[in-house]
């Protein structure tokens, strides 16, 4: 009797890590994709050119069929008073700072998802339902969402909004680098929409090469730093500015890719199920020789 | 001369002063929690688009899953390890288990947005994301517990089984199905048990790697790559601290005489567990040189402080002291103050740590939020009394000489 448990005890314990083993492959190759083409796409944006007329926020909300004052509400710049971030009602803003150099010419930003190369949220989505696309977007899919929120945790620009006033099928809203406007041949609206051209749309390789440029013919107009070409591993999109960028509220980041760290001790827990099938066969072993001992103590006795 | 313990249905009345209390307390959650499926999370919780995740993730799953720890670290104690003597403690640690676990993922499916794609990663699956392990762990993990828990159905059962009116011809062949898991049972469960420790250990360490995303959104004093390393082994180090806790609560509340000769000994182990957690989280204090955050005073510093001072530097000096083992009232305030530690040092990962860059003032749980946490660990433990009520849980002696039981092991 002993011995028959003892021998389905091997027997089960064995046809566990082959189970076990023969998930591996499947494993490793899911999730979703995270492509870096050469070619994708980024918005370069000027903020010594921008104006402030906000254009940008009506040709967004317009193209994403969000809720919208007419254009010409926008030529009222009080909302310019108080720091906004984006969220579900509007997926880029304008914000305002002081100009010390000029104080009649405020300096203004726009800000959304920065589309970044090596994105937190496609790293961080437990059903992989954010995904970088092949032109450089960052794009979030309704039918795999859970609304777990994790992007938002994940996100180093705190830019993914979600629809806390919806019971049913809130959403994760943010900039979708107008995939739609693109796909049918137009620029994205904010692009199209300003009317000084401080957005520039193209190549991110050559918006870097042009970034560059402008700073070096103008280097009292701008700082000589190009934020989101090495921020968290590099981002579509990126800002010129004549200040230190953290005087414009642009969070301090270092250079490694954002997911970096935790997918490192992620897939370093994992190994292809070694350490924890390991540890399943040495938990057996412990319990094989103490339910043995323990026999042979209560055979001796 | 050799007590023998035998789990056996408790012989008490259900409703007592302090059930009507929790029975309050339940319905006011349930009735906020209805608020949530009714008008959305945003009417019901303080969360917003700088605060994503609040008490419902820091405490009901977070902490939730750390303070089922007893029922993996009592099974690798009992089973793995195979101390015999332990074993009456093991099916009260895995009830609660049972009931944490249920109630985490309660818990998960009432904070995500769309609770019922709550199956979406069953089948589509992220290998990078930290979050997706820990779902997908705590899934299997609480199927094991539930297969860990079915001999103390079967036991129930057999031979008892007793349907009403038309049912009765079921009688027959429910007997003999639930004889047959019984004993296909009793040959399989060591892969169960092993099963679950290991899953445990996968998902509790997880649970760390969920922050370490955050990067620089999370403050320093908590913010580390050994997260994951701290989560496991303050959970290990929680576990029999919450059966002891948990032990005496019940032992109180039912009137039977506290097993301090089990719960003592098991104490003693805490001191060195705590002790290696604590090894580590110093460690990672001083090679990161973050404790320069605690000379100045803050939310997070003494918060930091209080976690690591009352949580685990001054319950592992009682643990030590023989007195201390040998007294319910002092072993109970040890324990508690573990307990209350691990549960701290969650809310501080994912609630006080979390300092997301544009938020204009801190996130405070709503009356909400609150009300639902409090009303799910009332109905915790209401489940927890009407199961010990009516299956064999708690040990009792048993003068009839029984053997301890009947397979060398079992759930």
């Amino acid at each position: 009797m002993k011995s028959t448990s003892r021998r389905s005890f091997l027997k089960a314990g064995t046809a566990i890590t082959a189970v076990a083993a023969g998930l591996t492959p499947a494993t490793a190759h899911a999730g979703p994709t995270n492509v870096l083409s050469p070619n994708r796409l980024g918005v370069l944006v000027d903020t010594t050119v921008c104006i402030g007329c906000r254009n940008c926020e009506w040709a967004c909300k317009r193209a994403h069929e969000l809720e919208t004052a007419p254009l010409e509400a926008y030529e009222d710049r009080t909302p310019l008073r108080e720091m906004r971030r984006p969220d579900e009602t509007a997926l880029t803003v304008v914000n305002q700072f002081a100009n010390p150099k000029a104080p009649d010419q405020p300096t203004t930003v726009k800000v959304q998802c920065m589309h970044c190369d090596h994105p937190a949220c496609v790293s961080a989505c437990i059903v992989g339902a954010i995904s970088k696309q092949d032109d450089g977007a960052v794009l979030w899919d309704t039918d795999k969402c859970i609304g777990c929120r994790y992007c938002m945790v994940a996100c180093p620009f705190q830019i993914p909004a979600f629809e806390y006033r919806k019971a049913i099928q809130p959403r994760i809203m943010k900039c979708d680098f107008c995939t739609d406007r693109r796909a049918a041949g137009m620029l994205p609206a904010c692009v199209e929409s300003c009317p000084v051209e401080a957005l520039t749309f193209g190549p991110r390789e050559e918006l870097v090469r042009v970034a560059h440029d402008k700073v070096r013919r103008a280097p009292d107009r701008y700082v000589e730093h190009v934020y989101g070409e090495r921020e968290v591993g590099g981002t579509s999109w990126m800002y010129l500015a004549d200040r230190k960028f953290e005087q414009l509220a642009f969070p301090t980041l270092g250079e490694s890719p954002a997911p970096g760290v935790s997918e490192s001790i992620q897939h370093g827990i994992f190994a292809y199920f070694v350490p924890p099938v390991s540890l399943y066969a040495l938990l057996g072993a412990v319990m094989w020789t103490a339910r043995q001992r323990h026999d042979d103590e209560e055979d001796q006795s | 001369m050799i007590h023998y313990h035998r789990p056996q249905p408790l012989d008490r009345t259900f409703l007592t002063r302090g059930v009507v209390v929790l029975l309050l307390l339940a319905a006011n959650g349930l009735l906020w929690l209805a608020g949530r499926f009714v008008f959305g999370i945003g009417a019901v919780t303080n969360l917003n688009n700088q605060y994503p995740w609040g008490i419902w993730i820091g405490i009901d799953v977070a902490a939730g899953v750390a303070l089922a720890a007893g029922g993996f670290t009592t099974a690798a104690l009992g089973h793995v390890m195979h101390r015999e003597q332990y074993h009456a403690v093991v099916r009260p640690a895995l009830l609660t288990a049972l009931l944490g676990y249920t109630m985490v993922a309660v818990g998960v499916s009432i904070d995500i947005g769309r609770y019922y794609y709550i199956w979406h990663p069953l089948i589509m699956w992220n290998g990078s994301s930290a979050l997706f392990e820990v779902g997908m762990c705590v899934m299997i993990y609480m199927t094991v517990l539930y297969i860990e828990f079915l001999p103390v159905v079967t036991e129930r059962f057999i031979g008892r089984v007793n349907l009403p009116g038309p049912l009765s011809p079921l009688n027959g062949p429910v007997d003999r199905l639930l004889r047959f898991l019984d004993r296909t049972l009793s040959r399989t469960m060591f892969v169960f048990i092993i099963m679950g420790v290991v899953l445990s250990t996968l998902h509790q360490s997880s649970l760390g790697t969920l922050m370490v995303i955050a990067g620089a959104k999370m403050h320093p004093l908590w913010q580390t790559p050994i997260l994951p390393l701290l989560f496991l082994l303050s959970a290990i180090a929680v576990g029999f601290p919450m059966v002891i806790f948990e032990s005496l609560i019940a032992a109180r509340s039912f009137g039977l005489k506290p097993e301090m000769h089990i719960l003592g000994r098991l104490g003693r182990m805490v001191a060195t567990l705590l002790g290696i957690y604590l090894a580590f989280k110093l460690g990672d204090l001083f090679i990161r040189e973050t404790f320069v955050y605690l000379t100045r005073v803050s939310v997070e510093s003494v918060m930091y402080v209080v976690e690591v001072l009352f949580g685990i530097v001054v319950p592992m000096r009682m643990f030590l002291a023989p007195k201390v083992q040998k007294s319910p009232l002092l072993l109970f305030i040890a324990a508690t103050l573990v307990v209350g530690g691990v549960l701290l040092n969650r809310i501080n990962n994912f609630i006080i740590a979390y300092t997301p860059p544009y938020a204009t003032h801190p996130y405070f749980p709503s009356i909400g939020e609150i009300s639902v946490t409090v009303g799910f660990i009332a109905i915790l433990v209401l489940l927890y009394r009407v199961i010990v009520l009516n299956f064999p849980v708690i040990s009792l002696p048993d003068r009839r000489m029984m053997p301890a039981s009947k397979y060398s092991v079992r759930g």
